[in-house]
């Protein structure tokens, strides 16, 4: 491999793993106070389609990321009622916003296939953009990765470091206590579902807005499904999601690569790793004693009201 | 006053099901009609047309049980599976899978066999056991390592598909296709009796010899037995000595083998040759006809008729007036929304006391 093929291989890795990385980190939020969406591919095609029906008619990226954001978070706050206030099973649920969200963006965006709109284009960071080799890598991308890099840390250090961080961890860990504590537990599972959300629309919206400026219907092609796997490889952890969303990433530009080397392995078949790797993580990762050790949030799942413990 | 919602102590009865039921899908109905306004089309408009020729025509309703062979496959797969809380959403990878060794069994094995009644047998055998596979990887991982299958099978839906694309862009590209992505006709051994030239097959008594079978699976069976212990409460099915993982990988297998037989009907009865994107989303759908059918493979006889007109219907409305097919979509979503939320009045009261 030469410098060239490791540089587009290594910065298409994190233009790949980009969507994952915010539909990671919005689920993580979303599962560490205690609520289960399963939802992220529906709301990432709202979001890819939002994103791109927005920026096609007014020609302004930020608002159609915006745009992306609020539908896809809309979306959330329906899973949101249905899980918090209703009590509803929350698998599904999410399975229903996965039906709705890719029946509207398939809907909705049929009179938007096979058009161009405005995408985010690479913008070069002074300095840093210019050390050898990592600058090209790391430095000259569009500013949606660059909202990735800082997105990971903010987050961490919001979780870990903040008393909001602590309250959310609570909500999810033991409601009870939280409640007693005087914290309102539905609130926050709201306003994290709700963020969750929106985050999960951004992913999406850096598909049709920036990794392949056009809208398809279903073209998250299972990225929502393969985010909530990455969540438990990351064991709901901001730092690890960007190493596994930048993992995956690179699985799924291998394809490129291995073509660029002329190692014969066909399409189809290159298109299967992501999918089978994703398996192959939940094999690792998937035992109760893993899980409880590396933490997941203790109440993930359960509906909580004050009268009926369960 | 104020607004009270408790817990009620006994079951709801079938007619409050039904109610729910018809009242959930009437629902998802007006709404969607805000959905079709949308786009500035008239939705009585669309609904006539969406009934008046699936449900209203005899070529319509042919199509319309041609249709829904399919979906009534996969939905009796699937409700095997979820009658154990077992969140099987592959039937869509199975019923591929099916299709793709029904294919195999078809063009490339059994090509020189040239009677029906040897070769049909043999490639609904394949069909199954393709399935069942396809399907028991994910048991055995959820048994045995606690994999969500949720996550799994839906994994494996997306690979089934990528290897069938593979086999039809590839290696399985039929000599007459000029150049499309399609494999070769099935042998006249391989294909089911037709009735009359619209397409209708043996395939369809076989959905309903199925259902037959799945009753009685989960009803007089003592698998149905531990199916139903382990599905309401699956501690309470380990202290009766049941072996819950065993039932994991069998019930999976039995779910996809019935999706697999349903992907191979679909291939001898309907298309006789292995094409990409085949399935209008079938495993998908089946997941709604399950939960709308509460789980009874004859309720699921009539509600795949509903959705089988459903589909062709929206077929229609697609052609004629420039609705997108995705409408199914966002029906199946906002009916299982609205059952969802329909559950609450079965399982709470409400009640409104004077304060």
């Amino acid at each position: 491999m030469n410098q060239d093929m490791i540089t587009s291989t290594v910065s298409g890795a994190i233009r790949a793993g980009t969507p994952l990385l915010f539909a990671t980190i919005g689920e993580i939020l979303t599962e560490r106070s205690g609520i289960l969406n399963l939802g992220l591919e529906g709301m990432m095609l709202m979001g890819a389609f939002t994103g791109f029906a927005v920026s096609y008619n007014t020609g302004n990226l930020w608002l159609a990321v915006i745009a992306a954001m609020a539908v896809a978070g809309l979306l959330a706050t329906l899973h949101a009622f249905m899980s918090i206030t209703l009590r509803v099973n929350q698998v599904v649920s999410g399975l229903a916003i996965v039906f709705l969200g890719s029946g509207l963006s398939g809907f909705w965006g049929q009179a938007y296939v096979g058009v161009q709109s405005p995408s985010f284009v690479n913008f070069k960071i002074p300095l840093l953009g210019n050390i050898p080799i990592i600058g090209e890598i790391l430095f000259d991308r569009d500013p949606l990765v660059y909202i990735g890099y800082l997105i990971v840390p903010l987050v961490w250090l919001f979780l870990y470091k903040t008393r909001y961080g602590m309250d959310l961890r609570a909500v999810g860990e033991a409601p009870d206590a939280a409640d007693a504590r005087g914290i309102n537990v539905s609130l926050i599972r709201y306003i994290y579902t709700i963020v969750g959300g929106a985050l999960s629309g951004l992913g999406g919206a850096y598909l049709s807005l920036a990794y392949t400026p056009m809208w398809v219907e279903n073209m998250t092609a299972g990225r929502g499904w393969i985010a909530i796997v990455l969540v438990i490889f990351a064991i709901w952890d901001p730092l690890l999601a960007m190493v596994g969303a930048y993992l995956f990433g690179g699985i799924s530009v291998l394809q490129f690569g291995l073509q660029v080397a002329q190692i014969p392995i066909p399409a189809n078949i290159m298109k299967m790793f992501p999918y089978l790797f994703t398996i192959i993580v939940m094999l690792f990762t998937s035992s109760e004693r893993i899980k409880k050790r590396f933490g997941v949030p203790s109440a993930l799942g359960i509906p909580y009201s004050r009268e009926e413990k369960g | 006053m104020k607004l009270i919602v408790e817990k009620r102590s006994s079951r709801a009865s079938d007619l409050s099901i039904l109610f729910v039921s018809l009242f959930s899908v009437l629902v998802a109905l007006i709404i969607l009609g805000l959905i079709i306004l949308s786009l500035k089309k008239n939705p009585i408009e669309a609904y006539i047309e969406l009934v008046s020729w699936p449900f209203g025509t005899v070529a319509g309703v042919v199509q319309t049980l041609i249709a829904m062979m399919p979906l009534l496959f996969t939905s009796l797969g699937l409700l095997i599976a979820f009658k154990m809380k077992l969140w099987n959403i592959g039937a869509e990878g199975q019923f591929y899978m099916g299709a793709f060794a029904a294919t195999w069994g078809a063009l490339f094995v059994f090509d020189h066999i040239s009677n029906p009644w040897l070769m049909v047998p043999l490639l609904m055998i394949l069909g199954m056991g393709s399935g069942a596979g396809w399907a028991a990887i994910s048991g055995l991982m959820r048994a045995y390592l606690g994999v969500n299958e949720i996550l799994s099978t839906l994994m494996l839906n997306y690979i089934a598909i990528h290897w069938v694309d593979y086999l039809v862009y590839g290696p399985w590209k039929g000599a007459q296709s000029h150049n499309f992505p399609i494999t070769a006709t099935f042998p006249k051994a391989a294909i089911l009796p037709q009735y009359g030239a619209n397409g209708l097959n043996l395939g369809i008594f076989f959905a309903l010899i199925t259902s037959i079978f799945v009753y009685y699976l989960l009803k007089w069976t003592r698998l149905g037995y531990e199916i139903e212990i382990a599905g309401d409460n699956i501690r309470a099915a380990e202290y009766s000595g049941i072996n819950v993982k065993r039932t994991i990988v069998i019930v999976m297998a039995i779910s996809g083998a019935i999706s697999g037989l349903g992907g191979m009907m679909e291939m001898s009865g309907v298309l006789f040759r292995l094409q990409p994107n085949f399935s209008p989303g079938y495993g998908y759908t089946a997941i709604i006809i399950a939960w709308l059918a509460r789980l009874n493979p004859f309720i699921a006889i009539i509600v795949s008729f509903f959705f089988g007109g459903l589909l062709v219907g929206t077929q229609q409305i697609q052609l004629f007036l420039q609705i997108p097919f995705s409408l199914i979509n966002v029906f199946q979503g906002l009916v299982l929304f609205a059952l969802l939320s329909g559950e609450i009045f079965l399982r709470y009261r409400i009640k409104v006391v004077r304060t």
